[in-house]
């Protein structure tokens, strides 16, 4: 086995070292009864590399992806551009197999690298600061709305019903685990008009929402201080990147997910929660944070991570969260591509994005599709079909399209509605062969 | 060690920025232009990101690469981590296009290849582990314990019996787990742990009996954080059981026991495990994580959706679930995580699954011996996969800290062991070098430990200046909490 | 040796009192700030707040620890030391002095338990 290098004279002179006749002695600590003899249990058998290769690109191949299917669907993850260095970056072994930087000396150049994250997560969302990321965007949402109970004491929480369902999932498991009553408000023109904020905590919205329209976030801010609530809101990184910022409308706590930027959707995981906040909430965030430094006996600058006392080893249950890692890789893939990309091509992304959205949503309405929320969106929308949206999506799969998201099975009356988002690498002729082939489907 | 000549300071790649550059090449946009305000409204117009050349982005990650330790740069031997190879074929298997490009929206139907991995790791997860269910969405080893506890609230709760409240924690337990049942709405008792380093019995007897019938769970690390297999398991979880209470095994220490014993078989009703530790994942710098967790029957129909399980000879991803607990992650947890471990499941398989348990045992145990007259063991029994070595007598007799011996460590070029953990070990070195490593390697580290203590008695200044080798000396951790600077500021 | 005012009360929770009439100024002792190290922050309750005796009025904490303090008295908050926002430092370099911590006023008599001065010195090593 080319991982475990022992041979066998290693291993008798290992045993003969530790003084022990062999390596079952080294368990007699367990009892009997609950060991099992090497090599019994019921597993398949060992494959070489060369077998495991194959073996495992049978089981891909099964798969139909988005290199297969051209890709309509967003609801939260993108097919999006991802440079080469990214991937470049991310598989060298020094970042690939580290651990987290508890030693900074020897770590860094992670350190360093995520506190470029923290810097430009910050601009993008128009904030003070960010964390070191978290797990999702989903779990980003729920561990910010049970910040937002440990600050302001008020154990209800409010979400608008266009925060993605799955996030709304997320914080329903977390807030009944804990004790917070969680209060959803209706968004059926689109986006979010009214917010029963009295005695919440703080009220959660999407930008852009899910559906793709962009909230009136100015008006959230202002309910938000009505109630005396923090102002949580949920944003697309790479839609930041050309829309007014959500710190600039005075959010409190920003959140997202940040796969978009040079993350592959690996059917959702790994991606990376984005955390940002104003500078007066930060010992109360959770996870980790780099700050910058000095040397204790010199001038050099250094990174370490800093306001530790949050955190889980050392709080225990007193802890901000029980989170523990960050998605440091992710962040570090997050970090790559928003360099790569820097000011002028993430702009350009999010402009073509919109540029292609709004291609589409013409010619969808040429072709005598209605699109459902006539308001501003960014790179998303729906569209009502003239007949059930799962059919039409699965139909549309015969064509080579993964048209989009059903929505019948997230909102009630529904059942003909379909999301399709509509990213910077679609093309012109794509766009125009998913009208013809929607059409056709449709018929 | 002299100081070698020092590196210059890396610059951030901020200060490398300049107007108009780029580091990559964008797609074009094909679709006609337009009025962008008008489609989405209020635009921005002050994004400060930089702009670099696609070289220089690349020099400035791989010099930044080069002031970063790895596994692959050197022996990590981090206790409580499983700082193990990662087999490269794991990177690969996971950048298949057929897995790397899933949308996990996508109709099931489209996925097979996917659910095959799923159901394929959870199956050979539940018969190392012994459980009789596995999922894969906790996407962290932390989540995984939340997971668990929300799972056992969620059978309290089914049960009338909302009134448990209180979660029971050994006294050398992981940070996560108290914090994790504090977030689960748990009040946290702690449990000492006696002179062999056992979970006190009657100290455990005399918690259950004050808590009576409020008691929702013992959080177990088994083998301990103590490196030591926990003998009395079986009469543990009978004592639990017997009060009402579920028993949660945390599953850090995983890598003592697979092919060798099944925490299912111990009594445990549920447990979480570190694909990242013991199934080769790589850490990737502190995260991805990844967590899946066992749990017995009668915490199943609790599971969070969907649930990837066999139904008339198909794999499906089941969400008709009336009694789950809900979502804990947005999606099906860490996918291409989980394609690396099936990966490396597979390359070990039944022949060879053992390897793993026996020879991390015979490499801890070996590096305990070797060290023994220097750092004595915490106690004087077998270890696990990991050693807990004590230097308290060099704080005592030369004012020389565990810290001060790690960071020498640096200087001879090895990651130190993790320090100050388990919290009722004083001055406490914990190792655990894997399975992976050579006896030669294990030797070196060895050499460098014993000469470190001889320079801590002779030199102890090298010790309390180490280390002075790397790009930075030790670092002033009080001013970056007083001076907070967590970002860089474009008019900075 | 820990420098240790034989003109205060104690608590074995390393704080210590000065009581003015009714008021009650409260603060760590110079050993449990050697203890601890730097002290990079101060979490002090509102003012106002009613506290019994043992109650928890905030934490302390260095750089990789937190420690609770507990209130040797009982009482209501009636002020807090506002240097150690953004100086808590002075909780090391004036523990008795600049680096007090609340002020309280006293709803019942102090408690007998407290230590003296010769009495928290066998306690504080």
């Amino acid at each position: 086995m080319p991982y475990v290098p022992h041979t066998q004279a290693d291993t008798e002179a290992m045993l003969s070292v530790i003084g022990v006749p062999s390596i079952d002695n080294l368990f007699r600590e367990i009892p009997d009864n609950l060991k099992v003899a090497p090599g019994s249990l019921n597993l398949p058998p060992a494959l070489d590399e060369h077998r495991l290769m194959a073996h495992l690109s049978e089981i891909a191949a099964k798969n139909l992806d988005c290199t297969k299917l051209v890709c309509f669907l967003g609801a939260g993850i993108y097919d999006r551009y991802i440079p080469s260095t990214v991937g470049a970056v991310i598989s060298r072994g020094e970042f690939l197999t580290a651990y987290t930087p508890y030693q900074p000396e020897a770590s860094q150049g992670y350190l360093q690298t995520i506190y470029e994250f923290q810097t430009m997560v910050s601009e993008l969302y128009g904030m003070d600061l960010a964390n070191a990321s978290m797990y999702d965007g989903a779990t980003s949402m729920a561990e910010a709305a049970i910040m937002s109970v440990g600050i302001k004491g008020k154990d209800k929480v409010v979400v608008s019903e266009a925060v993605h369902p799955h996030y709304r999932q997320v914080l329903a498991t977390y807030c009944w685990s804990i004790g917070i009553h969680v209060e959803t408000v209706p968004a059926s023109s689109g986006v979010t008009t009214s917010w029963n904020a009295d005695e919440a905590s703080c009220i959660i919205v999407q930008y852009p929402n899910f559906f793709g329209c962009i909230e009136d976030l100015a008006a959230a801010r202002a309910a938000a201080d009505a109630a005396g609530a923090l102002l949580i809101v949920v944003a697309d990184p790479v839609a930041c990147a050309l829309l007014k910022s959500p710190g600039s409308y005075g959010a409190d706590v920003v959140v997202g997910e940040g796969q978009p930027m040079g993350i592959a959707m690996g059917l959702g995981g790994p991606v990376v929660g984005l955390f940002a906040c104003k500078k007066e909430f930060v010992r109360h965030i959770p996870g980790r944070i780099v700050g910058k430094t000095k040397e204790l006996h010199g001038d050099r600058p250094g990174y370490v991570m800093t306001l530790r006392t949050r955190e889980q080893d050392i709080r225990r249950e007193k802890a901000t969260s029980n989170i523990c890692t960050n998605e440091a890789l992710m962040a570090l893939a997050a970090t790559v591509y928003m360099i790569a990309l820097g000011k002028n091509g993430m702009t350009t992304v999010a402009t073509s994005s919109v540029r292609n959205t709004q291609y589409a949503i013409s010619a969808l309405s040429s072709a005598g599709f209605s699109v459902k929320f006539k308001g501003k969106v960014f790179g998303e929308f729906v569209i009502s079909l003239p007949k059930n949206a799962t059919e039409v999506r699965d139909a549309m799969l015969g064509e080579g399209f993964l048209a989009g998201l059903p929505l019948g099975a997230y909102y009630k009356g529904m059942d003909d509605d379909l999301l399709v988002a509509v990213t910077e690498i679609r093309t012109k002729e794509q766009i125009d062969a998913f009208v013809s082939a929607l059409t056709e489907v449709t018929k | 060690m002299s100081r070698m000549q020092k590196m210059p300071e890396p610059e951030l790649i901020f200060d490398r920025s300049r107007p108009g550059r780029i580091g990559c090449n964008v797609p074009r946009c094909d679709t006609p232009e337009v009025d962008v305000a008008s489609a989405v409204g209020a635009v921005r117009d002050d994004l400060h990101l930089p702009e670099v050349s696609e070289l220089d982005l690349l020099r400035h990650f791989t010099n930044l690469s080069h002031i970063n330790y790895g596994i692959e740069t050197g022996f990590y031997p981090l206790g409580s981590c499983t700082m193990k190879y990662n087999p490269k074929i794991n990177e690969q298997t996971a950048r298949l296009a057929g897995f790397a490009n899933l949308h996990p929206m996508q109709p099931v139907a489209t996925i097979p290849g996917a659910l095959e991995i799923l159901y394929g790791v959870q199956s050979m997860l539940i018969e190392i582990t012994g459980f009789s269910t596995i999922t894969l969405q906790p996407v962290a080893g932390a989540h995984g314990e939340m997971t668990c506890l929300m799972l056992i609230k969620a059978y309290h709760e089914s049960r009338g019996e909302g009134n448990r409240t209180v979660v029971l924690v050994p006294d050398s337990a992981h940070g996560t787990n108290p914090a994790s049942a504090a977030r689960c709405g748990y009040s946290v008792k702690s449990i000492p742990t006696d002179a062999a380093g056992n979970t006190d019995l009657a100290a455990l007897a005399t918690a259950l009996e004050e808590v009576g019938p409020n008691v929702a769970a013992l959080m177990l690390t088994n083998p301990s954080t103590l490196g030591l297999f926990e003998p009395n398991i079986e009469r543990i979880c009978k004592m639990l059981h017997d009060a009402g209470g579920q028993v949660f095994c945390d599953g850090a220490n995983m890598n003592a026991m697979v092919g060798t014993t099944r925490p299912g078989d111990h009594g445990f009703d549920c447990m979480h495990l570190n694909l990242h530790k013991t199934f080769s994942t790589p850490h990737g710098g502190g995260g991805p994580g990844c967590g899946a967790i066992g749990l017995q029957s009668h915490l199943e129909p609790f599971l969070p959706a969907p649930v990837i399980r066999m139904s008339e000879g198909k794999i499906i991803a089941d969400e008709d679930r009336p009694q789950t607990i809900g979502r804990v992650a947005g999606f099906y947890g860490q996918f291409l995580m989980e394609v690396r471990a099936y990966t490396y499941l597979r390359a070990f398989g039944k022949e060879h699954m053992a390897d793993i348990s026996r020879y991390s045992v015979l490499n801890a145990n070996y590096v305990r011996e070797r060290l023994k007259d220097v750092l004595p063991p915490a106690h004087d029994r077998p270890c696990m996969h990991e050693c807990i070595l004590t230097a308290e007598k060099y704080k005592k007799e030369h004012g020389v800290r565990a810290l001060d011996i790690s960071k020498r460590l640096i200087d001879y070029g090895f990651h130190p062991p993790t320090n100050y953990f388990p919290l009722i070990v004083p001055e406490c070195l914990m190792i655990e070098p894997t399975e992976t490593e050579t006896k030669e390697t294990l030797d070196e580290f060895c050499d460098a430990m014993i000469s470190i203590c001889r320079e801590a008695v002779e030199e102890p200044d090298l010790l309390h200046d180490a280390p002075s080798t790397r790009i930075t000396g030790r670092l002033d951790e009080t001013l970056a909490v007083k001076n907070l600077d967590v970002r860089w500021w474009p008019n900075q | 040796m820990s420098n240790i005012p034989s003109d205060l009360k104690y608590a074995k929770s390393h704080e210590w009192v000065r009581v003015e009439g009714d008021v009650a100024t409260i603060g760590i002792t110079d050993f449990a700030q050697s203890e601890l190290g730097d002290v990079v922050y101060v979490d002090l309750p509102a003012v106002g707040k009613t506290l019994a005796v043992g109650d928890i009025f905030g934490s302390v904490e260095s750089v990789k620890t937190v420690s609770d303090l507990y209130s040797p008295v009982a009482g209501n908050v009636l002020e807090i030391n506002p240097e150690l926002t953004n100086a808590s430092e002075l909780v090391n370099t004036d523990p008795y002095g600049d680096g007090w911590m609340i002020k309280i006023s006293l709803t019942a008599s102090v408690p007998s338990e407290l230590l003296d001065a010769e009495g928290y010195g066998a306690v504080a090593h």
